[in-house]
């Protein structure tokens, strides 16, 4: 059960409230960005406005300031996903940065020769071309975790390719395209059991559900702050800090170091050994305000609501003979995400017929064109939901769909 | 946005069962054109006699749009000199970014001129222009 009125909560969104093509907007790709309330605007524009200078460096109060909004929001964030400490929370500008820092860092260091890298076959782009790299740079290998026909990994699956030569699994929590919620606890158990560390990319799970970094277990986690209300160009990374201190920093140069002379330098303590450079306090900002915002409707209340909204959709979706869905059939494992085809339609042509009706969603590969191979399709249609979307939005989304093959001359 | 502009009759004719999606038993080019971002997918094959295009076909996977585009291209193309179909290029592209809106300018495109509204339309653009990059790849 859920508790709150969308009615109130969008008008906390003024994106919302517009017409495209004449129609009113209905944003269906909430798993590509979200919308950003009212408040998350005002906290960034009061930072420039009253609070913006260089953190970490000044004397002056303007600095303090400016240091406060950037470290009250890492204290949030650690409460937000119940990390043990601030040190173990890096801030990035989004979750590829995150994941990329990872492999370069840890991957490109601690993997070696011979050892296995394991994903899951719908991990997006962002975590599999670092691994690539860092398999062919340490003649390390790639294998992966396949799904069943509903998009699920099955435990046979992940015990058959977690071994003790794995040193690292890296997998989403959320599919981008499936919205397959995957059993990433379980993974992380029977990894650590065969001596492997664990990277979870959350960008599409955090923003949805509550995530607890500490039970998980979790080695790393990694997600963005504009798919969760907060503004672009603000990542998150959650290490353990007993991994982090033994790792080289990613990016060097100002903020990062401790002393520098001319030919040595030694690196700051954690958190700040990873955040080279003048860091985006305003993003920071941003995030903070975004969290309390979600914390103040409840992310049981988002998840909660968010499994009627996709319910609903679901169904009326199986409904329509001619259109082929992705991922699970039913609620089971399932998050907002549903990725279809419509017989004798393109995606892409889909996409811009839906787009004539007010309805936002998104066509193609989904940066995940390994899943694309797997699943045998070139591109699929997506809609992705948020909390800020209505039943009624998904009434006129199905009813779009269905004057697609119209437009294209095939069927009614 | 009005979607009568851009489904058009001919462009959804073309988009289904086109005459011309085959391959040529003997290809003197062949040329592979590709949106990464969205994966349409196609590769254009010609075969020329002295200077002018005898015959020309495509395969591949791709939207209405780009395949409309595709199709229609090829139709104008066949038993043109290589000078001709690429000024033809030229033209289509410039309609595309709206330099060119003249219509006596544009008769030559023929067809073709179906696809002007796509410029109306910024998302669709390089998908109606893909097959026409691809050309000009072979005879520039």
């Amino acid at each position: 059960m859920y508790n709150f009125d969308v009615n109130n909560i969008r008008r906390d969104f003024p994106i919302l409230n517009q017409k495209i093509n004449d129609q009113p907007l209905i944003y269906l790709d909430s798993g590509a960005t979200a919308h950003k309330p009212n408040i998350v605007l005002e906290e960034i524009k009061k930072y420039y406005e009253i609070k913006n200078a260089n953190p970490h460096r000044g004397a002056y109060q303007l600095s303090v300031l400016s240091t406060e909004v950037y470290e009250n929001t890492r204290e949030l964030v650690r409460g937000f996903i119940n990390a043990k400490s601030t040190k173990e929370i890096i801030f990035t500008k989004n979750t590829t940065e995150s994941l990329n820092l990872i492999a370069f860092s840890y991957g490109m260091n601690f993997i070696k020769e011979g050892d296995e890298i394991v994903l899951l076959i719908a991990n997006h782009h962002s975590n599999i071309v670092p691994w690539q790299q860092v398999a062919k740079t340490k003649r390390a290998h790639l294998k992966y975790m396949y799904l069943d026909d509903e998009g699920r990994l099955t435990e046979d699956e992940m015990k058959e390719k977690i071994s003790p030569k794995t040193k690292l699994v890296s997998l989403c929590d959320v599919s981008n395209v499936l919205g397959t919620v995957y059993p990433v606890k379980s993974v992380i158990d029977y990894a650590h059991k065969m001596g492997a560390i664990v990277v979870v990319d959350g960008a599409q799970g955090l923003p949805h559900r509550k995530v607890d970094v500490t039970e998980l277990d979790a080695d790393f986690y990694a997600f963005s702050a504009h798919k969760m209300l907060g503004p672009m160009g603000f990542g998150v990374l959650y290490g353990k800090e007993e991994l982090l201190n033994e790792m080289p920093p990613f990016l060097t140069g100002g903020n990062m170091i401790e002393y520098v002379s001319e030919e040595e330098t030694t690196f700051a303590e954690l958190p700040y050994k990873f955040e080279a450079g003048t860091q985006n306090v305003s993003g920071a900002a941003g995030l903070a305000a975004a969290i309390n915002y979600l914390n103040e409707i409840g992310m049981d209340n988002i998840t909660a609501y968010e499994k009627d909204l996709t319910a609903y959709a679901l169904n009326k979706l199986l409904e329509i003979d001619y259109l082929k869905i992705y991922g699970p059939k039913t609620m089971k494992d399932r998050g907002g995400v549903i990725s279809f085809t419509v017989e004798g339609a393109h995606p892409h042509d889909v996409a811009s017929i839906l787009d004539a009706y007010g309805v936002a969603i998104r066509s193609g590969h989904h940066c995940a064109r390994p899943l694309m191979n797997f699943l045998g399709v070139a591109a699929t249609s997506r809609a992705s939901f948020y909390f800020y979307n209505t039943f009624e939005e998904i009434d006129v989304f199905v009813d779009s769909i269905k004057k697609v093959r119209k437009w294209l001359g095939s069927g009614s | 946005m009005d979607l009568n502009t851009i489904y058009t009759e001919l462009i959804i004719q073309h988009s289904q069962n086109s005459h011309n999606k085959r391959q040529l038993p003997i290809a003197d080019f062949k040329e592979r054109g590709h949106n990464p971002s969205c994966g349409d997918d196609i590769t254009l094959e010609i075969k020329l006699r002295d200077n002018i295009i005898e015959d020309a076909s495509y395969t591949g996977v791709g939207c209405a749009i780009s395949q409309a585009s595709t199709s229609i291209m090829i139709d104008l193309i066949k038993g043109k000199s290589k000078e001709e179909a690429l000024d033809m290029v030229e033209t289509f592209l410039a309609m595309i970014k709206k330099d060119i809106t003249d219509e006596e300018e544009l008769e030559k495109l023929e067809d073709a001129i179906a696809m002007k509204n796509i410029s109306n339309m910024p998302a669709r653009v390089k998908c109606a222009v893909l097959a026409w990059h691809t050309l000009k790849e072979i005879i520039k």
